[in-house]
């Protein structure tokens, strides 16, 4: 049956913003649904708040919304747009929740809005445990042994009937979010009432414990005629008790015969048919007992999901694109395979080789949370590699984490410190305690383990990873070993074989004592290099017309070198806090530039969620590591006219030098540029060239250096490594002591690279400006203005576009100087600036001659396109001749916010700092400042209350600052509570409220208070010290019960400016569309 | 151990025995179903082939007892890109190596085998040798084009079993003819179970499994078995099995054919499927690399659905060449639209290229072995 012609306008929900669990991989699923449906001459309408992904660009859909992806919200578009579909099932598990709500509201039935790809019942079938344990015993299958329960007692009489250890699961969460193990009554207590928090529905289930047993997934897509396929199955090397997201997973399955397969087919199918999903892409996972091949069924998401998306690119099958046509209606023997050109949709792709995906988590960044891998995710990020041997994959996968590591070991770095231990070595003890609880290093402990003679059973019990990838990795480190006594002897079968499992030059270079300059030397005389083979589907049954390639030690090549002028751009590699998707939105659009441009695209990444690993968003697709072996391997065999580093964020940046070195042509701004700006001493120059005034600020290398330098300069100074992004190890220090600490860290940060200290300008305003340049001519992209106080992470703080608060003089100064820096620089392409604002002082904070974070931003806000023009610059077109003469500052308002995971990281308090701790950012748009704010809070998960209690406590250095704020609050009609010296004061100065107690000071207490539902919004700041504990407390309680918090003076001003625009008037809803 | 093989076109790959040392020769052909090694390499249409793996990574859960398509190994020569030398399952029973040591069977390793595959899908599936003794290439290029070609071999009488047997508690039981009647009362479950006689080209144990699992009683008897002697036996239904190599060749299979068209209600598989083709008078062609894999779409042209299909086939029946008088084409490849079904308008004969049962490879086309019962009770 061909499309359906009784609908044609359809709602698709994006996932909002990045958050651990739902990443990129909904950016790049929407992306594809949107341009199928298109294609297919539907009318797109689409909500998403986050301005960051490609799905959002105007030219995806007819009706962009970047909205609050609310119920609420979703259901005035629905109101307005008269979609007559709604499709639910490429937003993750916020667009499904929000759809299930939506129909529960009865606004689709009202509007005549048919949800297609899913059915509620479907959905709620496959979402709520009990009745998806129902619906498994109705197929004959089973699922762990479990009870659910609303309350603690009922979990008590549950636990009864199930032995320790019991796992506790929320209904209807993100990533298993307060999920968790509990060994004994006591942690059951503590996870079934965070579970029960943390539930949209109340509910946790109890359930039977499969620790260990080995965890698989099926890709499963249905078509409204019944047929079902197969897609991918992935194998988690991690056992179960580990969320899959935090698992190292590898496809196709390993060790499951052709038997166990089919009966695990078998049972996806029938869950297919039994959840009833209409049609479209489902995710199922399973548990198997190693011992005896029992299996169970965990859960079935019935939409496109994270496994999907990785599933897509480790089969070149697009999921997402083939759901959305199959919920139109056509069936999957309509479909062409993309990748064959000449078969149909209609088969089940099979590998020949093997992918392996690796998570990235930032631990780092959260001190107070141990390193401990739980079913609740954590990992921000992951890569894929594709190999033709396991230890291949691996091993490239481990490189592409970008973590120091350039492989699974032998590369000089260990997962521990060394200084740590008196030998310089874990003990065999400390060792086997890694192995048994799940951590974000434990694959560099299985080597360890078996360096030190571990028996493969014994590591096996510890871990309870499969004796196969044991052995795969016990004859990785056996290699290694060999290698490292042949040393300088190293034979060539050697050699060969190294590469053929994944060893990494540097690696290499560093077990035999040499460098990498000489293994390369070695090699190129041995003629050992990469072939690329093509990811076809088929394992080469049919020919392939799609360019997506990965790089392997053998025989063959299949890289089709075009004779046109090419350009190579570099992605970001894996997200991580302060490199994510803003980045491979950037590198997406360099290759649409490519493409308009008349050039040959060629796009290198090594991160499977995103739209830049896509086959289709570029010309060419190299999926591989973003090392400088790895690059220059493809640069050798493409010979493109230039590379392009300045979007992906520091991973390419940190390449440039090697490329440089190599003779590889940069586009745009060129090393020395970065250099430049990166290097303290030659921008401390350039600044004095310019007129320009820094914070006084000094570079050290060593402690004492530091110390010195913080003298001179005088507390409180910001300590930072250089050469890193997104704040990393960076922070605002008051004192001596403080310095010592942590200049230590940030020294470890980024070795070899000096710390950088300059003075804290407090209570200063910031601002952040995106520029772009063709080498003549600079424009200013947008000028962001702060809405939290400088020492906050440009990353973490809202700010707005255009400024409401800067001064016209100060706007122009500002302007003239990025433009004089962008000259000074010779940036060709985009370009950032901080700058911060005191009294009457600008200071330039930091610039960097490369694409930020805030570009989509800018671009939404604006209507220009930044990147892209960027790229075209890069190519030598001027600003001129692309249309772009000066600024275009709309008039309506646009901010920023930035979204935490605090939620996902328990112990952590939740105040910001120079640190970056977001993982992602919403965008609100209106025509005033308080109603954007509104929407951007209301997009970051914060309700905001237009009466009731606030509670303020803050330090006393905020204590003048706050009074207005409270004043504003009072007047505004809500009571104010206030700890007893914040209490004194505001009554001092004219404002009652009433005094309630610190935790400190006796019950009832604030957290009580908040418990029970008394308070509805929290102003609190801190600097750390001895408030901190109370403090601490009152925050996560906040987050905990999602009462809105500010930690900020100017947060609380901003959330009563919101709070005002929300009680003058309902938030209304406009299409980009209709803005610029 | 260091090996060459050589195809009769000369291109030669180095790669390693994991076996020890040998030789072999034979047809190369690949196959791209990701699991079910162990039922590759016992199925006995393999035989006379040497067989490549497109999946890199073979031997993982080692081999056991029950996963086995006949009583051997029937390839001629296992070829991997990498051999899994620990296995990990808990049914495994043993190592591939050694299963392929003991049957004497050569397994190689370490050579670029997508490129040998893509070799083979643009110039057809090939005559090979390969040596651990003999490594020059051209005297074994030499010999690779001296190995008789896959068209024009009756295979089929190479590999049917000798003696009859009954098909019992998942296993062969043998019956010694000049001890049995090989008469109607042969039959244990007259009346309870409808009764096959089930051809055996070269039959996968499978095949087997599923007509008892579905409630016939199935008596196996030798692919050159005459038609008297089945009509001695009044079965309620024949079954042609599949096989290896050309069918145009198995001249008595396809003379007993004829002979039977009008007895029973038949039902053919593969080999068994061609043979009728050829009974009916259509003809047979050889597929340039053949259908070797667990994920071949096949339309159901009757209910319009799609199933995926385990097959192993290096010939096909033309449907230009049957008669659309007596002949329904009921199956068809998607990939390449050739004939994967069909049934005959007047008599209940029906039969189909592909696997319904898989061994490797999807469930899907399970319900043939249902239809065939329902064939027999109409009739």
């Amino acid at each position: 049956m061909p499309k359906r012609t009784d609908i044609q306008r359809i709602l698709i929900i994006g996932a909002g913003p990045i958050i651990i669990s739902q990443a990129c991989e909904f950016d790049y699923s929407g992306t594809q649904a949107c341009k199928a449906l298109k294609s297919e001459g539907f009318d797109v309408i689409l909500v998403n708040s986050n301005p960051a992904t490609i799905m959002t660009d105007p030219e995806f859909a007819d009706r962009t919304y970047i909205e609050p992806v609310t119920p609420a919200i979703v259901a005035k578009i629905i109101e307005k747009e008269r979609p007559d579909a709604l499709l639910p099932t490429l937003g993750g598990q916020t667009g499904l929740n929000t759809a299930v709500e939506v129909a529960r509201m009865g606004v689709l039935e009202k509007f005549g809005v048919e949800m297609i790809g899913a059915s509620t019942d479907s959905i709620k079938k496959a979402e709520d445990r009990d009745l998806f344990r129902n619906a498994m015993s109705n197929i004959g299958l089973r699922i762990p042994k479990s009870g659910i329960t609303g309350d603690m007692n009922g979990a008590r009489e549950i636990a009864g009937e199930i032995a320790y250890p019991i796992i506790v699961r929320p209904s209807f969460t993100l990533g298993g979010t307060g999920g968790g193990v509990a060994y004994n009554p006591e942690e059951l207590e503590h996870l079934v009432k965070s579970g029960l928090d943390a539930s949209l529905i109340g509910q946790v289930m109890l359930e039977e414990s499969v620790l260990g047993w080995k965890e698989y997934e099926l890709e499963v897509m249905r078509d409204h005629k019944d047929n079902v396929v197969i897609i991918c199955s992935i194998e988690n090397v991690d056992p179960m008790g580990i969320h899959t997201g935090d698992s190292i997973t590898v496809a196709p399955a390993q060790t499951l015969s052709d038997k166990e397969y089919q009966v695990m087919r078998n049972a996806s199918i029938a869950i297919m048919r039994e959840i009833g999903v209409d049609t479209g892409g489902s995710n199922v996972q399973f548990a198997i007992n190693p011992l005896n091949g029992e299996m169970v069924v965990i859960e079935m998401n019935p939409r496109v999901s994270r496994s999907s998306a990785l599933a897509s690119k480790a089969t070149g099958f697009p999921i997402a694109k083939i759901a959305a046509k199959l919920a139109v209606g056509y069936t999957l023997d309509e479909i062409p395979n993309d990748i064959t050109g000449e078969t149909l949709a209609s088969f089940e792709p099979t590998l020949d080789y093997c992918v392996v995906k690796v998570p990235r988590w930032t631990f780092e960044k959260f001190p107070e949370t141990p390193d401990y891998l739980t079913t609740s995710m954590k990992s921000v990020g992951e890569t894929m590699a594709i190999g033709r041997t396991f230890k291949e994959a691996l091993q490239k996968g481990l490189r592409s984490l970008e973590i120091g590591r350039h492989g699974l070991g032998g590369d000089g770095h260990y997962p521990y410190d060394p200084k740590l231990y008196k030998s310089g070595k874990p003990t065999r003890s400390d060792i086997e305690q890694k192995l048994a609880n799940p951590n974000s290093q434990r694959i560099f402990y299985l080597r360890e383990a078996i360096l030190i003679g571990i028996p493969l059973e014994t590591i096996y019990k510890l871990s309870g990873v499969d004796p196969w990838f044991l052995f795969q990795i016990s004859q990785i480190v056996e290699l290694e070993q060999k290698i490292n006594q042949s040393a300088q002897n190293l034979s060539d079968t050697q050699l060969r074989l190294a590469k053929e499992w994944g060893f990494s030059d540097i690696q290499l270079a560093h077990l035999t004592h040499t460098s990498v300059e000489s293994i390369k030397q070695r090699r190129n005389n041995l003629n050992i290099k990469p072939v690329y083979k093509l990811v076809d589907t088929c394992a080469a049954e049919f020919k392939a017309s799609t360019p997506y390639y990965y790089s392997t030690y053998e025989s063959e090549t299949e890289a089709r070198v075009s004779n046109r002028d090419k350009v190579m751009i570099l992605g970001g590699g894996p997200n991580r806090i302060g490199q994510g998707i803003e980045f491979d939105y950037c590198c997406v659009h360099a290759s649409f530039a490519l493409r308009e441009e008349g050039f040959e695209s060629i796009m290198v990444n090594s991160n499977p969620e995103t739209v830049s690993t896509d086959y289709d968003t570029s010309d060419k697709l190299y999926f591989e590591p973003l090392t400088l072996e790895d690059v220059l391997h493809i640069v050798e065999t493409e010979k493109p006219m230039g590379v392009i580093v300045q979007f992906g964020g520091q991973t390419p940046l940190n390449l440039a030098a090697g490329l440089h070195q190599a003779d590889v042509p940069i586009l745009g701004t060129q090393p020395e540029s970065i250099d430049r700006a990166e290097d303290r001493k030659h921008f401390q120059a350039l600044l004095n060239k310019l007129n320009l005034v820094q914070p006084a600020n000094d570079i050290a290398l060593t402690i004492e250096e530091a110390l010195k330098a913080a003298e001179k300069i005088g507390y409180p100074v910001i300590v930072r490594p250089s050469y890193v992004l997104g704040g990393r190890a960076m922070k605002i220090v008051y004192d001596r002591a403080g310095l010592e600490n942590f200049t230590r860290l940030a020294i470890m940060a980024s070795p070899g690279h000096p710390v950088l200290i300059d003075k804290f300008v407090e209570d200063a305003w910031e601002v952040d400006v995106d520029a772009i340049s063709d080498g003549r001519t600079t424009v200013i992209g947008g000028i962001m203005e702060h809405i939290e106080e400088a020492g906050v992470h440009s990353g973490d703080s809202a700010c707005i576009l255009p400024p409401t608060g800067i001064t016209p003089a100060f706007i122009e100064q500002i302007t003239r100087a990025t433009k004089a820096m962008a000259s000074e620089l010779k940036v060709v392409g985009l370009m950032n600036v901080q700058f911060a604002i005191k009294d009457d002082q600008l200071y330039v904070l930091e610039v960097n001659p490369r694409a930020s974070r805030t570009v989509p931003f800018v671009s939404k806000a604006t209507g220009v396109p930044l990147a892209k023009l960027a790229t075209k610059a890069m190519l030598g077109r001027s600003l001129e001749e692309l249309g772009l003469i000066k600024e275009k500052v709309p008039s309506h308002l646009s901010v920023k916010e930035a979204v935490l995971p605090f939620d996902r990281f328990p112990d952590v308090d939740i105040l910001l700092g120079p640190e970056m701790k977001s993982t992602g950012e919403v965008m609100g748009i209106a025509s005033d400042f308080g109603a954007a704010y509104a929407k951007a809070q209301l997009g970051a998960g914060q309700n905001l209350p237009t009466s009731g209690t606030v509670f303020i406590s803050v330090i006393d250095n905020d204590k003048k600052t706050v009074l207005p704020v409270a004043a504003k609050f009072q007047e505004a009609g809500f009571k104010i509570v206030a700890t007893s010296g914040t209490s004194k004061f505001l009554r001092e100065h004219g404002i009652s409220n009433e005094m309630i107690n610190k935790i400190s000071g006796g019950r009832p207490h604030v957290v009580d208070a908040i418990k029970s539902g008394q308070i509805q919004l929290v102003i609190n700041t801190s600097v750390g010290g001895e408030t901190r504990r109370d403090g601490y407390y009152i925050r996560r309680t906040a987050l905990k019960y999602k009462i809105p918090y500010a930690t900020t003076i100017a947060g609380g001003m901003a959330f009563y400016t919101a709070i005002q625009a929300l009680k003058k008037s309902e938030l209304t809803v406009k299409a980009l569309q209709e803005y610029n | 151990m260091d090996a060459l093989l050589a195809l009769e076109d000369g291109r030669t790959f180095a790669c390693r025995s994991f076996t020890g040392p040998g030789e072999a020769s034979g047809e190369v052909v690949f196959n791209t179903s990701m699991t079910g090694y162990q039922e590759v390499l016992t199925d006995p249409s393999y035989r006379g082939q040497m067989v490549v793996m497109t999946y890199p990574l073979i031997g993982n859960y080692g081999v056991n007892p029950a996963d086995v398509e006949s009583e051997r190994i029937q390839v001629e020569a296992f070829i991997v890109r990498e051999y899994q030398s620990y296995p990990s399952n808990f049914r495994s029973s043993g190592t591939l190596a050694d299963y392929l040591k003991r049957q004497g069977v050569l397994g190689v390793e370490h050579l670029d085998t997508r490129a040998l595959t893509r070799h083979i899908r643009n110039t057809g599936a090939m005559r090979a040798v390969i040596s651990t003794q003999d490594v020059g290439p051209s005297a074994l290029i030499k010999r690779a084009n001296q190995i008789p070609k896959m068209a024009g071999q009756n295979l089929a009488q190479v590999v049917t079993t000798l003696e009859p047997y009954r098909w019992q508690d998942n296993r062969p039981a043998y019956i010694n003819p000049d001890l049995c009647l090989m008469d109607h009362t042969i039959w244990h479950y007259r009346g309870e179970k409808p009764s096959v006689v089930a051809f055996d080209f070269g039959i996968k144990f499978n095949i087997l499994r599923l007509l008892s699992e579905v409630g016939v009683e199935v008596i196996v008897v030798p692919g050159f078995n005459k038609a008297a002697a089945v009509q001695a036996m009044q079965p309620d239904g024949i079954f042609l099995s599949n096989g290896p190599g050309d069918p145009e060749p198995v001249t008595d299979g396809i003379d007993t054919i004829k002979a039977l068209l009008d007895y029973r209600p038949t039902f053919g598989i593969c080999l068994g499927h061609q043979l009728i083709g050829l009974a009916l008078g259509g003809k047979t062609f050889k597929l340039k690399f053949g259908h070797r894999g667990a994920n071949q779409p096949v339309e159901n042209l009757k209910s319009g659905k799609v199933e995926i299909t385990a097959q192993n086939h290096g010939f096909a029946v033309d449907s230009e060449t049957l008669d659309d008088k007596d002949v329904e084409i009921t199956h068809l490849n998607l990939n390449d639209n050739t004939l994967e079904g069909f049934r005959h308008r007047k008599l209940p004969i029906f039969s189909v290229q592909y696997h319904p049962e898989a061994s490797p490879g999807p469930h899907d086309a399970r319900y043939l072995f249902d239809e065939f019962k329902k064939l027999m009770k109409r009739s």
